[in-house]
């Protein structure tokens, strides 16, 4: 299975060569035969009897990292999804995209991003599920902003990678515990674990980490800001991506972990509310929608968080109810996508205000378009799979009583009547946007372009969803104990057996809730112009997108502020602020450890020569601080030196005190050199509290260093090493001066690079007299 | 004595870094060369001063003062007067290019 997750990111190397030669032969048709190859691969594994398969292949063994693939009933789902579906895109596409288009770059796009869904499906290992599904929210990324220099799209790629990202890093916050609660990366193995995960502490925050990756993918409320906005991509994107692969990636993660977390109450709370009010916000805001886009991405997300609610629920109805309908939203969505792609080509615009009567001129896509809608609005036809699982909905969330008790008791009240409001407005909003394109009045004057039937190549891949829509809808048990039954069985962990079948009787109250959404849902659509107002008391002027917009500018603003309040650009402060922070964990950290310990044994006496010269090197060093002239400043610095040098006499260092003389002299010089150059120096015109911080660092330090160095005089504990030196010196050196053995024959190196410090200084003295960017310049 | 030493080095550093904190280019370099003279007797102090006689092998001598902190300081001597007068050009040269030596003034621009 390697093979097929990473055959197609190989190929996609070659599709820019082949793009070259998009004038002749359009590119997709080389590329549509690897989702295919891939959907035939795993057609083979339908049938009644499937047993899961692993393979595993070594990528980082000493992490415990390796391409784990596991192939069940849920990942088969998904792989024939993604392979089936990405087939009929590609084929989409090369009548969609003119070959003006970049098209190797979106081809090498779309592939990896089916590559890297096929690997988020398929993966056991969570780390490699994690890196796979990164990829998908980075080639997502590059998808929605394939049209670059549209500023929209920009705006609608930047926002759906900051949302998926923050989830996906949450996410591995999360597997990261996982890994770390249950010694192994395996996902199956930490379902046969699942004991030990449900008793460990970080339990919640595991359960939220994954939860938030998972809603933040799947748009769910208040989540799905992204999806809308995604639209801006091109339409074969939004029907592969923003319809049936990507945004299910987060319902694919709660799946496969429900095993693990079913048992707890918090998972089946959490996931349902999300679902339901996902559900509900989602379809309210639809209908409001004037986008034929973004009617349909409302749309998704108010189906994704149907499905959301219904693998919350958890029991085996719904989890079956649950796969069947990604399967079948899957099928719908993706054709009408099409359908509004098609009349959005075939028109020029995807404004439903300026749509309208376009059933004379386009009947076929008309006809799509209505199993697809009508499937969506789960009416009940015998044709149309949408309804199967509606009501198998409407059947779970009537008997959710399966082992809940506690906080969720009220919550199963109240969701049959949330999820009846929510397909209400799904049947308005499926109806709206039938009879908005294909009926009322035609104004063609509104339309850009004079509309008529697309050509055949673009109506196939609709044709094949929806002729999907029709089987599944005729012979639902076709796909039922084939595949979707092997899905379920690995969601709920036994089997799952459900008959379909489209007639309960009259008295079966799913199908009265049915009726019930039928009914007030065609009341809602003719009287729609009527109530439409109420949309300016609900999201009002609220809305999620503008507080995702102000916190986004916010951050902007304050990370900026906080920059600007310490890199002033003074160095003063710079360096002031290093020096108090080094003042502050010095002193706390010697006072902890009671670093301050004085004695006063083994001292050398104190005479008043050294006296004299300490007094005076002390006056002179205050003295630099107070002089207002240039040469009095140099000279008392001179003091300075010339007392070091006396020092270094008494203590008997003659080789100190000759070097010492001698640069100091040679400094003065120096300093006399180019203080005839410099300003004068100025009066010192600091505040007052500057000049207090000035002080209380420097004397500080002054303190921190005095202290330190009588502390560190006193706890001498070691041997000196110099007895070696001298012992040593004439024997193995062949010298009696210590100091200048040590410098050229015990310690020659340090001398070798003070050579080479010297010669550096001398040549940047000399480059910098020299060397001007401008010859001009003086 | 060593203790006198000490707060002598102490001295030299609080006014080496008082100097180190003014605006002008001039005190800032007589900031570092205090600060330099501080570290050399800060060095110095640590290994016990006046303990014997200057460190060249004479016979019938038994006691020496360290050699090794007086190795340090020369090596160090000689890396401060390197910095020292490349500081020096330095500022000759600032002074030359923007016409202040005043640290306040020389901030670069907005976006550095």
């Amino acid at each position: 299975m390697i093979y097929i997750v990473l055959i197609p990111l190989l190929l996609a190397c070659f599709i820019p060569f082949i793009s070259k030669f998009k004038d002749k032969i359009h590119t997709g048709i080389f590329v549509f035969i690897i989702p295919f190859t891939i959907f035939l691969y795993f057609i083979r594994f339908i049938g009644n009897e499937f047993s899961p398969i692993h393979q595993t292949y070594k990528w980082i063994p000493s992490l415990d990292i390796n391409f784990n693939f596991y192939l069940d009933g849920l990942s088969l789902l998904f792989v024939l999804l993604i392979s089936g579906i990405g087939a009929l895109v590609v084929l989409y596409s090369i009548y969609y995209l003119d070959n003006s288009e970049r098209l190797g770059h979106f081809y090498v796009y779309l592939i990896m991003f089916m590559a890297a869904m096929l690997g988020v499906v398929l993966s056991d290992n969570i780390f490699v599920l994690y890196t796979f599904w990164e990829l998908t929210s980075i080639s997502s990324f590059l998808l929605i902003g394939y049209w670059h220099f549209n500023e929209r799209s920009r705006y609608g790629a930047m926002k759906s990678m900051l949302i998926t990202i923050f989830g996906g890093l949450s996410m591995f916050g999360g597997f990261i515990l996982l890994s770390v609660i249950t010694g192994t990366t395996s996902i199956q193995a930490m379902i046969a674990q699942a004991d030990i995960i449900l008793d460990s502490k970080y339990l919640p925050l595991i359960l939220g980490f994954i939860l938030l990756g998972a809603f933040t993918k799947s748009a769910q409320f208040p989540f799905h800001i992204w999806l809308p906005d995604a639209m801006e991509a091109p339409t074969p994107v939004s029907a592969y991506l923003h319809s049936a692969t990507m945004v299910k990636a987060g319902l694919f993660l709660v799946a496969r972990f429900s095993p693990i977390f079913s048992g707890y109450e918090w998972f089946f709370i959490i996931v349902s509310i999300a679902g339901i009010v996902t559900l509900c916000w989602g379809s309210y805001m639809a209908v409001r929608q004037t986008d034929l886009k973004a009617i349909l991405a409302f749309s998704t997300i108010s189906q994704l968080g149907m499905i959301m609610a219904m693998l919350g629920f958890g029991t085996k109805i719904a989890i079956f109810a649950a796969l069947f309908h990604i399967l079948n939203h899957a099928t719908f969505k993706g054709s009408l996508f099409m359908v509004a792609g098609i009349v959005d080509h075939e028109t020029g615009t995807r404004d439903i205000r300026k749509l309208g009567g376009l059933l004379t001129f386009m009947p076929m896509t008309a006809t799509l378009a209505l199993f697809g809608t009508f499937s969506m609005a789960g009416v009940p036809l015998p044709f149309l799979n949408g309804f199967y699982s509606k009501e198998l909905f409407f059947d779970s969330a009537i008997h959710l009583t399966e082992g809940v008790s506690g906080t969720a008791s009220f919550l199963i009240q109240v969701i049959p009547y949330l999820a009846v409001l929510g397909s209400i407005f799904t049947f308005v909003y499926s109806l709206y946007f039938f009879f908005g394109v294909f009926r009322g009045k035609t104004q063609l004057n509104q339309l850009p372009k004079k509309p008529h039937e697309a050509p055949f190549g673009m109506l196939i891949s609709p044709i094949v969803l929806v002729l999907g829509v029709i089987l599944i809808g005729l012979f639902p048990n076709l796909v039922n104990g084939t595949f979707i039954a092997h899905a379920a069985e690995s969601v709920y962990g036994s089997e799952v057996v459900k008959e379909l079948k489209f007639w309960h009787g009259i008295d079966s109250t799913a199908f009265q809730m049915s009726l019930v959404v039928v009914g007030i849902g065609t009341i809602l659509v003719s009287t729609r112009k009527k109530w439409n107002g109420v949309y300016k008391l609900l999201p009002g002027k609220l809305s999620f997108n503008k507080a995702y917009d102000w916190l986004i500018s916010m951050l902007d603003v304050y990370s900026n502020r906080i920059t600007r309040s310490y890199m002033t650009g003074s160095i003063r402060f710079y360096f002031a602020a290093i020096l108090a922070t080094t003042l502050v964990v010095t002193f706390t950290f010697m006072f902890v450890t009671n670093g301050f310990t004085i004695q006063f044994n083994e001292l050398a006496e104190v005479t008043i020569v050294e006296i004299a010269v300490v007094l005076l090197m002390i006056a002179a060093a205050i003295g630099t601080i107070f002089t207002k002239h240039n040469v009095a400043a140099i000279l008392t610095v001179g003091v300075v030196g010339y007392g070091v040098a006396i020092l270094f006499v008494i203590y008997r260092a003659p080789d100190l005190a000759l070097t010492q003389l001698v640069i100091e002299t040679v400094s003065v010089a120096l300093f006399l050199l180019c203080f005839y150059h410099l300003p004068k120096l100025e009066k010192n015109d600091e505040t007052l509290s500057t000049k207090t911080i000035n002080i209380f660092i420097s004397v500080g330090f002054g303190t921190l260093l005095t202290l330190i160095a009588i502390a560190s005089h006193s706890t001498n504990s070691f041997n000196k090493i110099s007895d070696y030196f001298i012992e040593t010196s004439h024997s193995l050196g062949g010298g009696d001066n210590v100091v200048n053995v040590i410098l050229v024959d015990m310690r020659g190196l340090d001398t070798l690079f003070e050579i080479a410090v010297l010669g550096i200084a001398a040549l940047a003295i000399y480059s910098m007299i020299n060397l001007r960017n401008n010859k001009e310049e003086k | 004595m060593e203790i006198i030493i000490s707060i002598l080095a102490g001295t030299l550093f609080a006014t080496g870094i008082y100097n180190l904190l003014q605006k002008q280019l001039l005190r800032i370099i007589i900031g570092t060369v205090l600060l330099s003279h501080g570290a050399h007797l800060f060095i110095l102090t640590m290994g016990k001063l006046k303990t014997g006689a200057p460190p060249i092998l004479i016979e019938g001598v038994n006691e020496y003062t360290d050699p090794l902190p007086q190795a340090l300081i020369l090596t160090s001597i000689v890396i401060s007067f390197g910095i020292t007068s490349l500081l020096l050009v330095l500022a000759y040269r600032t002074v030359n290019e923007n016409n202040t030596d005043n640290m306040e003034q020389l901030r670069g621009n907005e976006h550095e």
